[in-house]
């Protein structure tokens, strides 16, 4: 039987999505179903002084309407933070409904039901809140500044936490320096716009107080922890399901204040709710990803050796700490060494409340933010030693021959080769002719050409025990599988992960065909309901294949052990020497004497026992649990030629070549797909997107027409090529890959498009690179002005 | 108010707020949610359906305005087989991660190709700019197209 580990296989469930059959939240429908809205803030901060809904009320078709008083009496506790136990964090009570103080645009303040869609808009417009705006905290640095009006009012100031962490070399390197790179870099705000709607559907049985939710989540089990715990139901009498998720990025990793007011309403009225967020709802209250800034200097040698680094980061929690909010910046102190040498490091990192949408994981979390840090020094390194970028980085990334590699921040390396994928990318480039081409563009006037690197680790299969312990997170970042053998040979694989467009069902399949040497066809892989799944963390973090994988792989192991009892007493063999292949079991080294795979499971399940030795309980099933003990590490070299219009600023990508060491590829087609999209993400990031705030707190350009997802137009092909070395971290050998493209790729493109203009004297462009802000550097270099006025924001968008 | 609209070749009718969107209708009224709604600012195209042959944003369309015509939808683009030639391209390729905008994508392709059998990349890029993916970064999106094409869909 071929491999099936490395084939690019159709994915299995793509027919039910591509013939509109399959069914996502929104799509079901429950008997007397209702539907939710939410009446929102339209102040960043302001003072409910009342909410007058007796117009709305009178509406036709409504069913009730809720303030955070109203339905005080379900909720126990408020929205959780993960990263509450942290000792230096301050963790302000987030209601699902806002009590006394909006604190963001969008902040709910009610939620109405009704017996329609048409019914329940009409009525949100009914509802008449008194309000009084309040001062806006929006600007980080003045957020941090004494004096500052504060987010939370019972709280001494606008810090949600603080992080400090230094080795002993610092100072030291920093007066031994040749030269020190200071840069403020700044990270925009992100909107995550999965294409599905954040929905919601609770149908609470008062009979038994049965309450079943149907969600667009990454983390089913989370969400059903997390939510009886929160209405105070027992957990038994929750149930969760993820149905088909359309996308999540992050955004879908949340308990969001609508999801527990929905089940709140649901409760209370006895009947099904619905709720869907109009894609409007998504720029004010889905969780935004990215925003903070970063001051850093970095001590180097003449010859670019990096010897220390410096960082004070402010990361943007928003108005509050949402589930993993505070703790993204920390995933991204991890990964801040990156695959260079250098092993001094100082940081200090400020979770900082605004009055904005709160932020959270958004593709990368974290580790995009620290990557675009580390890239951008090393470029700028470059152009201020009069190196060349390709020599910086190949002066300090860690050899082959170093791993496994202790950084900075406690993480080893335990595979890789970062200096093979850079060679890789620089041969497929041809990069010395790109400099001759760049140069003579230069003589030649019109548009000019950049290439851009980024030689990246990141620190993925989230988590180790050790590590989430350690840092005082409040959880162990296991999963889960179950794996049955049917009476008819076909496999059931139940995974505790939770898909949305990575193809699970798939790459599943081909790990458990592989090892019980079975069509991948018989085998089926269910997720998603709380059920019947095994407890599982959910789908981010790139750790689906790398800890999820792993797991299924131990319950497979374990199924195997007992068909081996079996066959062995059938063969009269022993169990070790019963090897899988072709649909049977047969003993290593004599293939003729073999037993199928499918007899041995009817003996396991409804067949004689006969065949089964004696006092062998029946049944073919496992379950396992899978807590890594390290990270996985997957690294590589983005590369991304851009051509500059010095007329207008504009910026066309020419080629972008993605090299990726993710360990071993399991279905290349997913793979490639993973980082196709990752680095649309990553290029979005770069030139298009951001969503800048005014300063009352009110964001600009807060919808589709404005906030500029690419389309189709705006991107180019992405080239995709593998690099394996295996991941020890679990026997698949696979290091993740969903969030490569956004942690390697935002700098790579910012590189390029700095290169281009290098000649002209342009070091620093804010992101996003728009035309607008391109052209006004290159003008601004070009009569001497300072290279770096670009701080303020308000030119990203559609119309730039 | 009262409409009559033929969808995937079978005569609907349907007592209606006459403020209904063709996209509601299909979802609500003939429970057909293979159309999706992804923005209310007619910007993302997972809505997109065929109405009267032409691909229209059915979130931006009145069921009222559709009174008389033909929809076509995902659901009905494999009537005359397992898949067509385009479902085919998109499994084939890749075209598809979540598939939430899949449907859109699907009938926009389907008016494309109709319009111009044989396109090139840029051409498809341009003919699919008003629908938004956010997971496959397009380009299996363009190569399904593609692929659909040679096949003659
Ligand atoms: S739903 Fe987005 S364009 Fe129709
Ligand atoms: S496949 Fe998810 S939005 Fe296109």
């Amino acid at each position: 039987m071929a491999a099936v580990i490395g084939q690019p296989l159709k994915r299995r469930e793509d027919p039910r999505l591509i013939t509109g059959s399959a069914t996502y939240t929104d799509d079901v429908r429950l008997p007397g179903m209702l539907q939710a809205a939410f009446v929102r803030s339209p102040h960043a901060p302001a003072r409910i002084r009342s909410v007058d809904a007796s117009a709305a009320r009178a509406l036709p078709g409504v069913v009730g309407i809720f303030t955070h008083e109203d339905l005080a009496d379900f909720w126990k506790a408020p929205l959780p933070c993960a990263w509450g136990a942290y000792p230096l964090l301050k963790n302000p009570a987030h209601w699902p409904l806002a009590k006394g103080v909006a604190r963001h645009v969008g902040d709910p303040v009610a939620i109405v039901v009704a017996d329609s869609r048409a019914a329940v808009h009409d009525a949100i417009q009914q509802v008449r809140v008194d309000y009084e705006p309040l001062p806006a905290v929006v600007d980080l640095d003045a957020a941090v500044a004494p004096g500052s009006p504060r987010v939370h009012e019972d709280l001494a100031d606008n810090i949600s936490f603080t992080f400090d962490h230094k080795t002993d070399g610092v100072d030291a390197a920093f007066a031994r320096a040749d030269h020190v790179v200071r840069r403020r870099l700044r990270q925009q705000r992100l909107v995550p716009n999965a294409i599905e709607p954040r929905a919601v559907v609770a149908d609470y049985r008062r009979a038994d107080g049965q309450l079943t939710v149907w969600a667009a989540t990454q983390i089913p089990h989370l969400l059903k922890i997390f939510s009886s715990g929160l209405l105070g139901l027992p957990e038994q009498r929750v149930r969760v399901i993820a149905p088909e998720v359309g996308g999540g990025f992050g955004s879908k990793l949340q308990v969001y204040p609508e999801d527990i007011a929905t089940m709140a309403a649901a409760i209370h009225l006895g009947r099904p709710v619905r709720w869907t967020m109009d894609r409007r709802e998504e720029f004010t209250s889905t969780h935004h990803g990215r925003e903070g800034v970063m001051d850093v200097e970095a001590a180097f040698t003449r010859g670019g050796e990096m010897t220390a680094m410096r960082v004070n980061w402010l990361s943007d929690m928003g108005a509050y700490n949402m589930l993993n909010g505070p703790f993204v910046p920390i995933l991204g102190f991890l990964v801040l060494p990156g695959p260079y040498r250098n092993r001094e490091l100082e940081a200090h990192i400020k979770g900082v409340f605004t009055n904005k949408t709160p932020t959270d994981a958004y593709r990368g979390a974290g580790r995009p933010e620290a990557t675009y840090l580390l890239e951008r020094l090393m470029d700028l390194a470059a152009a201020e030693l009069g190196l060349d970028p390709v020599d910086v980085r190949r002066r300090n990334l860690i050899r082959h021959d170093e791993i496994p590699f202790t950084t900075a921040t406690g993480m080893t390396y335990d595979a890789g080769d970062y200096h093979a994928t850079l060679d890789l990318a620089l041969k497929a480039i041809d990069y010395a002719g790109l400099r001759r081409e760049q140069a003579s563009r230069r003589q030649a006037g019109g548009k000019l050409l950049g290439v851009g690197f980024s030689t990246y680790v990141e620190a993925c299969g989230l988590a180790p025990s050790r590590a989430t312990s350690s840092s005082a997170y409040g959880a162990h970042l296991y999963e889960s599988a179950l794996v049955r053998v049917q009476q008819s040979g076909a496999v059931t694989v139940i995974t505790g992960s939770s898909p949305h467009g990575q193809g699970h069902e798939t790459t599943l399949s081909q790990i458990v065909a592989d090892r019980m040497g079975i069509p991948v066809d018989s085998v089926e892989v269910l997720h998603g309901d709380t059920q019947n799944t095994p407890i599982g963390l959910g789908t981010y973090g790139s750790r689906s294949l790398v800890v999820g994988g792993q797991a299924v792989v131990q319950a497979c192991t374990r199924v195997q052990d007992k068909m081996r009892l079996i066959a062995a007493h059938k063969l009269e063999c022993r169990p070790e020497d019963v090897a899988f292949g072709d649909g049977r079991l047969f003993v290593q080294g004599a293939p003729t004497r073999g037993v199928a795979f499918a007899e041995i499971a009817a003996t396991a399940n409804l067949g004689s026992h006969a065949g089964m030795p004696e006092g062998m309980e029946p049944g073919l099933e496992a379950t396992a649990y899978f807590s890594p003990e390290n990270f996985s590490f997957p690294a590589g070299t983005h590369v991304c030629v851009a051509e500059v219009d010095p007329e207008t600023g504009r910026v066309r990508i020419r080629r972008y070549l993605a090299v990726d060491d993710v360990g071993v590829v399991v279905n290349p087609l997913i793979a490639e797909g993973q980082v196709h999209g990752g680095v649309v993400q990553a290029i979005a990031q770069a030139l298009f997107e951001d969503l800048p705030y005014d300063a009352d707190g009110q964001p600009l350009g807060a919808s589709l027409m404005e906030y500029a997802v690419p389309t189709s137009m705006d991107v180019p092909d992405i080239e995709s090529a593998f690099f394996v070395t295996p991941s020890p971290s679990n026997a698949i050998g696979a290091k993740g890959i969903g969030e490569t493209g956004t942690i390697a790729g935002t700098p790579a493109v910012v590189n390029a498009v700095i290169d281009a203009l290098a000649h002209l004297g342009v070091r620093d462009i804010d992101m996003p690179l728009t035309p607008p802000r391109v052209w006004r550097a290159i003008r601004e270099a070009g009569t001497g002005g300072s290279s770096r006025p670009f701080a303020e924001s308000g030119e990203g968008g559609r119309s730039a | 108010m009262k409409v009559r609209i033929t969808v995937n070749g079978t005569l609907t009718e349907r007592e209606i707020e006459p403020r209904t969107l063709l996209v509601h209708y299909l979802r609500d009224e003939l429970g057909l949610t293979g159309t999706h709604v992804g923005c209310d600012t007619s910007n993302c195209g997972a809505c997109t359906v065929l109405l009267d042959g032409d691909a229209v944003k059915s979130c931006t369309v009145l069921a009222a305005q559709a009174d008389g015509g033909a929809v076509a939808t995902v659901e009905g683009l494999a009537a005359s087989g397992p898949l067509a030639a385009l479902q085919e391209g998109f499994w084939e390729a890749h075209g598809l991660q979540c598939g939430f905008c899949t449907p859109g994508m699907l009938m926009a392709a389907t008016q494309l190709l109709r319009r111009n059998p044989d396109p090139t990349d840029a051409e498809i890029r341009r003919g699919l700019e008003g629908n938004l993916c956010r997971c496959t970064g397009y380009a299996n999106i363009v190569r399904a197209v593609r692929l659909a094409a040679r096949k003659g869909a």
